[in-house]
């Protein structure tokens, strides 16, 4: 079903597939500029959605939109809605501590903590009051994230002793022990090496099965091996970043529907 | 050609030109102005020595001056005696009256200066919007810029007879009052050190924290501190070099008379305030009193070069994890 | 995994959050009150014995002919005198670990040296300076003595001060002065110092205000506490502002006290012309300079 937005400039997909979140004409603004506009599409649970385009178009600013990270930011100010099941992360009685409990973010460069092994992925247990065996989730979360293997005998060793890719796949250890259902990836390969990505490319499509996933990515080649659904966004002359085309993965690419999104896509902007 | 043309010279006159000049007709100045130049060179460069030759003069003078007592007093009774009494006919000269004083006045001002200090500082650093923290920040500094005979002032006149009030048994002379003064006085010291450890925790780690549904108390104590600690222990350790070596609020608020105690309801004298004693008083060269400032004078500046050299190590260790 | 086993306490938590934002609030109020606390004490205690005979009296067996025209020249002095040594010796310093030193060993001991002599109790300065400057020099217990003393002792604060504002300078205004001809000396002077000047001052500025307030080193090498004179020459004894109110402290008469606290207040009030002027001239400057 296609949806013709106002501006019909717009090719804007909506999957048929059950939806983990609904975006509502999103605007995000920082200061008096405004980063987006009016951005509203769907994203699928359990699918990799990735969201691609040109720097600057708001990609990142989107997606820290979605686990309110602009609250911790000064002048920024965030309208709209985005629907979880029933209710609206943006109400007023919505708890944003709440929020990014249960929507997991990993970040572009690996950020673990100045910790062990073990406590950077015990983190978000703790701090969320578990209260179950907390050694066994972190097992169970090093084993998802494909890194039990090569850490198994060093827990109590620094994080930061770890290689680049290593402390990408401890992130997203610490992000899923907390089982979020969604979880969020701001160009989580672009500070890796080529090997490395595709290792972690490997174990997103694995994760997929479990937990939502969306993407921001500005390599192309990546939003086509691993996404379902992809998202173009474009900044226009007021540097304001607008949704022009969503769409599976497979039509975006072979059969993009908008001139600007066919022009990115085979390198003639951004 | 002179220096202040050489501004003009700049602008005007082809380089080419000013340089063929120079190399031609007048390479005799050019020679004087090496020498010139070189003349200039070596002040500064002995300006910079200065440096080197203040610390040797600080160790050759304490030293000299600390052998020549114990070639009097033994070195033993130094560390051991539990008198201090080198100005009366039966003289004592253990150090340790001075010594518990000192290190009494400074752990009563350490409670308040690091409590408040890093509190402060986290206030200022995480939770204050950037506006009020730059008006905020400044005025904190003038705490430290006020002098300390200000502070003895207050000690002794204010905040004793405050403090008598409550504690009816306080002497006039005593080290709670001079403790805590200094406490306040070392707080910006804390508070400014702290939030620059703070600062240079970089802005990733908190998101990573935030991100993991962590409030904010939780996101500056779970990450920031501990990310920062070497940093504020470096500032802690500072903090103590700076309470030892303080003067005049002891000398002005604790009291003249070496006594070994920890009550800090009472008189007891500090070594900077007995220095300060001796020096008021007419001291000849040559003396054994003469010879006994220098004694304590070298205890002190011991004690502060290591807290100073452990605060380094610590920053050092600070400084690696972020660079 | 259920939600079940997560006991996530949020209220709990957000409560905990607003009375640890509230503890940061009282610790820095704790810090102004007490300056608010001491200034408004020293001003009740003082007010009254400010006059112009406070100021131009010599000190007295009489509390109130006490006056602190002596502290207040032999203050002037001394500030005049370590101006007169410290800046320039201070800022070659900084021109030279700045802009000349090579990075071998020499330098990395200066550095050290620096920075630990700026960590060191002043009080270790007076007893340099007794041993150097009074014995050794033999200048006793002298007016040059004691700004001698001061001198070592802000130096390390001038060339801290001025190395930064020599570092703040853009590199590439060292590059233009030298890609017109100009030597490395030339550079410095033409180019690279003026525009440090603001930074330089204002921090030789605030290291002479330390030195105003400074008493341990001068009660050390021997200032008197007691001078009802002024001095006539650089090895005349003499006394400072601070110390001339550590004697009236000393007394037990409340009415040295009142005298003590009114010589504090003039001791404050010249504190912010120092603070002020540093604060004024870093605005002016800076704004005629425009990178």
């Amino acid at each position: 079903m296609t949806i013709t937005s106002p501006n019909p400039a717009r090719h804007i997909v909506q999957p048929a597939e059950p939806a983990a979140l609904r975006i509502e004409r999103l605007n995000v603004w920082y200061g008096k500029h405004q980063a987006i506009r009016d951005v509203s599409f769907t994203i699928p649970a359990r699918r990799i959605t990735a969201i691609i385009g040109p720097s600057g178009c708001g990609k990142s600013t989107l997606l820290r939109a979605i686990n309110r990270m602009h609250d911790l930011t000064r002048d920024a100010r965030v309208e709209g809605s985005i629907y979880r099941g029933e209710i609206d992360l943006y109400a007023p009685t919505t708890d944003p501590v709440w929020v990014r409990r249960h929507i997991g973010m990993i970040f572009q460069k690996p950020n673990p903590f100045p910790k062990s092994i073990f406590e950077n992925v015990a983190f978000g247990l703790r701090v969320n009051g578990y209260r179950g065996d907390i050694a066994a989730r972190v097992e169970e979360a090093l084993r998802k994230a494909a890194l039990w293997d090569e850490v198994k005998d060093k827990l109590q060793q620094n994080a930061l002793a770890l290689s680049g890719g290593q402390q990408q796949r401890l992130c997203i250890a610490r992000a899923i022990a907390l089982e979020p259902d969604i979880l969020l990836m701001d160009e989580p390969c672009s500070a890796l090496d080529p090997v490395t990505t595709i290792r972690i490319e490997d174990l997103m499509i694995e994760l997929a099965h479990t937990y939502t996933i969306v993407i921001v990515t500005h390599n192309m080649q990546q939003a086509s091996r691993v996404s379902h659904y992809t998202a173009f966004l474009l900044a226009g002359e007021d540097r304001t970043g607008e949704l022009i085309e969503y769409a599976p993965t497979r039509e975006l690419f072979l059969r993009p529907r908008d001139r600007r999104t066919e022009d990115y896509i085979t390198g003639r902007i951004g | 050609m002179s220096e202040s043309t050489l501004a003009q010279l700049a602008t005007s006159i082809d380089r080419r030109e000013w340089v063929e000049r120079v190399l031609t007709g007048t390479q005799r100045i050019d020679r004087l102005r090496r020498v010139r130049e070189r003349t200039i060179l070596t002040f500064l460069f002995l300006a910079a020595l200065i440096s080197i030759g203040t610390t040797i003069g600080i160790i050759y003078t304490l030293g000299i001056e600390t052998v020549r007592f114990f070639q009097r007093v033994s070195i033993v009774d130094f560390l051991t005696d539990t008198q201090w009494t080198p100005l009366f006919t039966e003289k004592h000269f253990g150090i340790w009256p001075l010594l518990t004083a000192t290190i009494l006045v400074s752990v009563i001002a350490m409670l308040i200066a690091l409590p408040i200090g890093l509190l402060s500082a986290i206030g200022l650093a995480e939770y204050a919007p950037d506006r009020v923290a730059r008006v905020l920040k400044p005025v904190l500094e003038v705490l430290a810029g006020v002098p300390t005979v200000v502070y003895g002032y207050f000690a002794l006149l204010f905040v004793t007879p405050v403090l008598k009030r409550f504690i009816p048994q306080l002497e006039v002379f005593n080290a709670l009052s001079a403790g805590l003064v200094m406490g306040i006085m070392i707080v910006p010291l804390v508070a400014s050190l702290s939030e620059d450890a703070m600062r240079a925790v970089p802005q990733s780690l908190r998101e990573g924290a935030y991100a993991l549904g962590a409030t904010k108390l939780e996101v500056v104590w779970r990450v920031v501190v501990p990310s920062s600690l070497s940093g504020i222990v470096a500032a802690f350790i500072l903090a103590v070099s700076r309470a030892v070596g303080e003067t005049m609020i002891v000398a002005i608020a604790m009291g003249q008379v070496p006594r070994l105690t920890l009550n800090p309801l009472v008189a007891m004298e500090t070594m900077t305030a007995y220095i300060v004693q001796v020096s008021l008083g007419d001291t000849p060269h040559g003396t054994l009193e003469y010879q006994t400032i220098f004694a304590v004078g070298t205890t002190l500046f011991v004690i502060t070069m290591a807290l100073n050299l452990l605060s380094y190590r610590f920053l050092k260790r600070f400084r690696e994890i972020y660079e | 995994m259920t939600e079940r086993e997560f006991d996530p306490r949020l209220p709990l938590r957000k409560r905990l959050g607003m009375l640890f934002g509230l503890l940061g609030a009282v610790a820095i109020a704790i810090g102004l009150v007490t300056l608010g606390v001491l200034i408004a004490d020293v001003i009740h205690d003082g007010w009254r014995a400010l006059s112009w005979d406070f100021l131009t009296s010599y000190p007295s067996r009489r509390p109130e002919q006490a006056g602190i025209l002596s502290a207040l020249v032999g203050s002037f002095y001394i500030l005049i005198l370590v101006a007169l040594i410290a800046f320039p010796l201070g800022v070659a310093a900084a021109i030279y670990l700045e802009e000349f030193a090579p990075q071998n060993r020499l330098t990395a001991t200066i550095e050290i040296n620096l920075s630990n002599l700026a960590a060191v109790p002043s009080i270790v300065y007076g007893l340099l300076g007794l041993g150097v400057f009074v014995r050794s020099f033999m200048l006793g217990r002298s007016l040059l003595a004691g700004a001698l003393t001061l001198s070592l002792l802000v130096l390390p604060i001038i060339i801290i001060a001025s190395r930064e504002a020599l570092r703040a300078v853009p590199p590439s205004i060292r590059e233009a002065g030298l890609a017109l001809g100009a030597s490395q000396w030339q550079t410095v002077r033409l180019f690279v110092l003026p525009a440090a000047w603001p930074g330089i001052l204002t921090g030789t500025i605030l290291a002479l205000a330390r030195a105003i307030g400074e008493t341990a080193p001068l009660i050390t090498i021997g200032a008197l506490t007691y001078v009802a004179f002024t001095p006539q020459s650089l090895f005349d004894p003499f006394t400072v502002l601070p110390i001339q109110i550590f004697n009236w402290i000393s007394r037990p008469q409340p009415a040295f006290h009142e005298r003590a606290a009114a010589g504090i207040i003039v001791l404050l009030a010249v504190l912010l012309l120092f603070n002020g002027l540093a604060i004024f001239l870093r605005a002016r400057l800076q704004r005629r300079i425009r990178f």
